[in-house]
This record gives structure tokens, sequence and C-alpha cells, in this order.
């Protein structure tokens, strides 16, 4: 049985919105977030009542981050980047993060947010962004390695400080 | 001294920093019920009201008022219902329902006598829609008979038929089915209960 739509905000809403914040970082996510759930209740009657609603959800947010993403780099390369920005303070280290995440590689980050964040299996992981099971498990590790790899050196950057 | 952090640290960090903000839910509910809304795909809105009877659910289609419930018969087995007869698209949108919750607490004020509401019959059909239909004409104040309204519909036969019309009447309130009664003046039934059907004739001024 079909349940309100209603219903698949309220149990989905906040994942799908730390997925979009990681995919797309925090200042589009509500635009992924909205895009997300308009496109999903205009398909959802045509919904199999099988179907993974969590994984159908992250594949349309995920399509929405691709081309947001897209236009982002458009806006960017035609830009300077400002990087004496970055000072010093106690949120520093969150906007470290922040950047370490957005600067992985596509894949990595996909991954990672899927399948940490959104609490995708592997399996469909690999349904939404190609390839086998396996290379989207080794995506996914890599890249929590690559994130770690950006918090050790924050850690040593501050002890010496 | 550093311990070597694990993956699952890791992974908490992640989820840390990721959450969503205070306040954040909320508001993009918000935009959504409008973007929907806009576009036209909003099926079923829906709010809930606090009434001296109790709490109601108020559904609204594009059209007009689909459906009040009464908080006994459980607010999420009607929507589920809502879902099943008429469409899934239903998001909880207080202001589609504005002028109907307004109305209503007009009516418990004793402000109001009769609804001046846009009513969308989809979840009746047949002899039921026909007697629905007919409801809003015994005045506030009043009462008539199982019996008189089988009549009064062409189907002098039909009283057990009417009675079911009554029972199953998606609009309670705004399409009085408590203002009919049994020919020897008994209650007979309610959707809401007894009790809420004689509450509603007394502050009618018809008990």
């Amino acid at each position: 049985m079909k349940v309100p739509f209603e219903r698949v905000v309220a149990e989905h809403s906040a994942t799908v919105l730390r997925v979009c914040r990681a995919v797309v970082g925090r200042h589009d996510a509500d635009d992924a977030w909205s895009e997300t759930f308009l496109a999903a209740m205009r398909t959802y009657p045509e919904l199999p009542s099988s179907a993974n609603v969590e994984a159908w959800l992250v594949t349309i947010a995920h399509r929405k981050a691709i081309d947001m993403i897209r236009k982002q780099r458009r806006i960017v390369s035609s830009m300077a980047i400002d990087t004496s920005s970055t000072v010093a303070s106690p949120s520093s280290k969150n906007h470290e993060l922040w950047n370490a995440l957005q600067s992985l590689p596509d894949k990595q980050r996909h991954a990672v947010a899927y399948h940490y964040l959104g609490g995708l299996p592997y399996l469909e992981v690999a349904k939404i962004l190609g390839g086998t099971p396996e290379a989207s498990r080794r995506a996914a590790a890599d890249g929590i390695r690559n994130l770690r790899k950006t918090y050790h050196d924050m850690e040593i950057q501050e002890t010496s400080r | 001294m550093k311990t070597k952090t694990n993956v699952q640290q890791d992974i908490s960090n992640l989820l840390a920093f990721t959450a969503a903000p205070p306040g954040a839910v909320d508001r993009l509910h918000r935009r959504l019920e409008e973007a929907a809304a806009g576009a036209g795909i909003l099926d079923v809105a829906y709010t809930t009201i606090d009434t001296p009877i109790g709490t109601l659910l108020l559904a609204a289609t594009e059209r007009g008022l689909l459906r009040v419930a009464f908080e006994t018969e459980g607010l999420d087995l009607v929507l589920d219902g809502l879902g099943r007869k008429f469409s899934p698209r239903i998001l909880r949108s207080p202001k589609r329902l504005d002028p109907v919750a307004f109305e209503i607490d007009e009516y418990f004020a004793r402000r109001r006598t009769a609804f001046d509401l846009a009513l969308d019959f989809s979840l009746s059909s047949g002899f039921r829609l026909a007697v629905q239909k007919y409801l809003p004409q015994i005045a506030y104040g009043t009462t008539d008979s199982y019996k008189h309204v089988a009549a009064l519909v062409g189907n002098p036969k039909a009283i057990r038929a009417v009675g079911t019309a009554c029972a199953t009447n998606p609009l309670p309130l705004v399409v009085p089915c408590h203002r009919v009664l049994r020919t020897n003046g008994e209650l007979g039934g309610y959707l809401g209960g007894l009790a809420v059907k004689s509450a509603l004739l007394k502050l009618e001024g018809a008990s």
C-alpha cells in the first residue's frame, strides 16, 4: 500500500537533507532537497509499492545534485577564488571538514554520502553510481580514508599551534 | 597524545557535521507545500484543528473540502484511506484549510449557522451522494428523520441506506448528518460517537 506522501517526507526529510548537504554543500542543499522532493511527489503515484523509498529519493537527489554541481562549477570557474579568507576561528575546523568533503573526487563523495549518510547498501549505491557494488564500497572506503587524512592533518596543525 | 581514529569515529564526525540545522526541516516542508501547490500536484492538503468536540482532521483538494474526520477514527488511518481512495500526494499544509478552520471556529462560537465552503464529494457516489448533497438543506437548529430524508431523496423504502449514507458521510459537521435522527427521536448513530452528536445538537439548540 502507498502511504501518504507526508509520511515519506516525515521519514526521509532529514536523511535526504544530510545527503544533499554532503553532496552539493551547505549553501545549495536546500535547493537540492526542494527539487528532489518536488520531483519525487510528482511521480510518487507511479512508484511501485515494493520500491525502496530511501534509494528512490537518493537516486533523484543524485540527479539533481549532478545538475547543480555542473552549474556551480561553471560559476566558480568564472570567478577568482579567494583563499585569504580562511581565518583561524573555532568554526574553522568545521569549515575545513566541509572543504575536505567538497574536494573529494565526485565518486568518493557520492559513495560516502549515499552509503554512510543515506544508509543505502552498496548494491543500491552501485545502481546510482554505475559499476559494481565492490567498486562503490572501495570508493566509499577511499573517501573515508582521504577525509581522515584531512582530520589528521588538521589535528597536527592544531597541536603544533 | 593522539589515539588512532577508527572508521566509526570518522562516520560519527561526518554525521555530526552534515546534520540538518535546527528548523531546516520545517522550513523546507513549508517550501515544498508551496511548490507542490503551485505545480498543481498537491492533490490533498490537510491539517488538524482543536475544537470543543476534540481534534478534527480537515483535508481538501483544489476543488474543495474532501474530508472532515474525528480523532476517534484514527487520523493516520483516515490519511491512509485518502491515499488509497483518492491520491497519495498528500501533505500537511494548513494554508488551504484556513477558510474551513475559520468557519468551523465561528460555528463553535455560535456565530455561524451555515457553511459557505466549496465541497469536493469525490469520496461519495450514487444514493449516498444524493443523501449527503441533500443534508445541508436541514437547517441549523432543526432535525429530520432517516425515514423522511429517504422520502425526500426519492426512495422512501431506503431508510437503512440513508443511515449508511449518514454513517459514511466524508464531511461530518459541514454536511450536517448529525441533524438526522430516528423517527422516535432517538439519536441513531454517529461516526464521531453519540456524545458528539448530542453535543452538536445542543450547541445548535435543537435538543
